[in-house]
């Protein structure tokens, strides 16, 4: 009887966050982020893009600053931005005078030294910045919701559709080409997708740590999966469970969101590559 | 259907004057290749000398600066069944080394259909190794899945670059006799590899390319014409007559 009691506390305790109207819009961006991060980073990773999502991230605090400084939806002005810079991100890809690699380091830091610089101008932004860099689970409004909730579905949609040709590119570009893929376009469809993922996840991961959704459930996923089908659902399965994971945690222990997302898809990599490989 | 009865009697590929350079410098000049129905073509030609350059016109991955490239009778920026053709690229793969994708997984890129899937397989005598991945196999197990990949879009052209490249010499002589039996199935091959040796003993035409086209012969008279001297220089002239088995 005692047992049921205490379960039946936590049980109330734990329902007790949905009460909280911002908790609930929080829940529902974090699914949703949940969901297409891990499904955009797949492709990224298997093709050694990882440091794309990164980059992205970092304009997308630029894009925010624009945002702030002509007092438009934030997550508006880093959406295009990031579209912009991921389309650009692709050009540089085919460039030969410079390496893709090197183009993207330099992309990041000039997208957080912009958006230090916009942010300097304009001393007088009355907001918690802090958020915007980590993820917060109070930031979530219900015009957020309304970009993130349809965007979220037409990236997965969008991934449905064009998964086989996805997957064709990522494993031989040249032999998707040769095959009457649409390689340009499907290119810059990638990019813009990421964009995408990046700028919904700002809200709840912050902008420095939005990569590592990208990235760190699918490198989980890939040490356990025996198939890129399998990889892909067991990573969307890892991420949901750092971001709701996380959220609680965000909620109970007072901490940053991103920050505790993050560490937990960590944990949860760690103990899946010592249980692999040990 | 109508067209494909238009073009049958015309070469597979049909190149005309090709030029093309990187900026200054000239990488081919003034080539003209036919390749026709049901040949086995080897295009031989020392590192740096245009050779995968030349595939990937055919292919139309790069744009000739002079000449006409034609596939199955039609120019190629009139070309659309590109199914006819299939390509294993000297690098067959650029994912993640570990990433995890099965064999099926990568035969199923290029097939309309799961039986097209296990037929292909079961024509590299892979079709047991469906549901393994990829980065598990052996060099030579691998290189047969990308064939197996290739033959999936039930291709009448199939060109490889380099294939056997890293892969050990058991698993080298299996691979020509896979390509050996495709050959005699009818599918017409283009091989380009830099290893004369193979070459000279595999095929039944040999092209060869050091910017321009050297010789365009068969196996015998290419022996016979000591092309191997005007192609690589008279040094190395010891190592292909030590080796060769024409």
């Amino acid at each position: 009887m005692e047992k049921t009691e205490k379960l039946s506390f936590i049980v109330t305790h734990m329902l007790e966050i949905f009460t909280y109207s911002f908790m609930v819009r929080a829940f529902i961006a974090g699914i949703v982020i949940g969901c297409i991060a891990p499904l955009i980073g797949t492709f990224l990773v298997a093709r050694r893009f990882s440091l794309i999502a990164d980059t992205l991230g970092h304009i997308s605090l630029a894009g925010i600053a624009i945002g702030l400084l002509l007092n438009i939806n934030p997550i508006i002005t880093a959406l295009i931005a990031s579209i912009l810079v991921a389309i650009l991100v692709d050009r540089i890809r085919h460039n030969k005078y410079i390496s893709g690699e090197t183009a993207l380091a330099m992309l990041l830091s000039g997208g957080l030294a912009l958006a230090i610089v916009l942010i300097g101008l304009a001393r007088g932004f009355n907001v918690d910045l802090f958020s915007y860099l980590f993820g917060s689970i109070t930031t979530v409004t219900d015009t957020d919701l309304l970009f993130i909730i349809p965007l979220g579905i037409l990236v997965v949609i969008t991934v449905a559709v064009f998964y086989k040709q996805f997957l064709s590119i990522a494993f031989d570009e040249e032999g998707a080409q040769v095959s009457g893929v649409k390689v340009n376009f499907l290119n810059i469809l990638l990019m813009v997708l990421t964009a995408v993922a990046v700028s919904l996840s700002i809200r709840i991961i912050g902008s420095l740590l939005i990569g590592a959704l990208l990235v760190i459930p699918v490198t989980t996923a890939s040490q356990v999966a025996r198939s890129f089908k399998q990889s892909l659902i067991l990573s969307i399965f890892f991420s949901l469970i750092s971001v709701i994971a996380g959220l609680f945690a965000s909620f109970y222990l007072n901490l940053p969101a991103g920050g505790a997302i993050v560490l937990i898809s960590l944990i949860i990599f760690s103990f899946v590559y010592l249980v692999k490989n040990t | 259907m109508h067209n494909e009865l238009e073009h049958k009697d015309h070469p597979l590929v049909c190149l005309h004057e090709i030029s093309f350079g990187y900026g200054e410098q000239a990488v081919l000049e003034d080539i003209d290749l036919h390749v026709e129905k049901g040949e086995y073509l080897g295009l031989l030609g020392p590192n740096g000398s245009g050779k995968s350059t030349l595939l990937k016109i055919i292919l139309g991955l790069l744009t000739p600066e002079k000449g006409k490239v034609e596939l199955f009778g039609k120019p190629i920026n009139k070309f659309s069944n590109w199914h006819k053709i299939g390509y294993i690229p000297q690098k067959a793969t650029q994912i993640e080394s570990r990433f995890p994708i099965t064999v099926k997984e990568v035969v199923s890129i290029n097939a309309r259909s799961q039986t097209k899937v296990a037929e292909a397989l079961e024509k590299v005598d892979m079709l047991s190794f469906s549901n393994n991945l990829v980065h598990e196999l052996s060099g030579g197990q691998q290189q047969r899945v990308f064939i197996a990949k290739a033959l999936a879009g039930d291709p009448q052209l199939l060109l490889l670059d380099e294939p056997t490249v890293g892969i050990d010499a058991n698993s080298q002589k299996d691979f020509y006799s896979l390509l050996d039996t495709l050959h005699k199935s009818g599918l017409t091959i283009v091989l380009v590899s830099h290893d004369t040796e193979d070459i000279v003993r595999e095929v039944n035409r040999i092209v060869c390319v050091n910017k321009r086209l050297v010789c365009h012969v068969t196996p015998k008279e290419f022996v016979a014409g000591n092309y191997y001297d005007k192609l690589y220089g008279e040094d190395r002239k010891t190592i292909i007559h030590r080796h060769s088995h024409a």
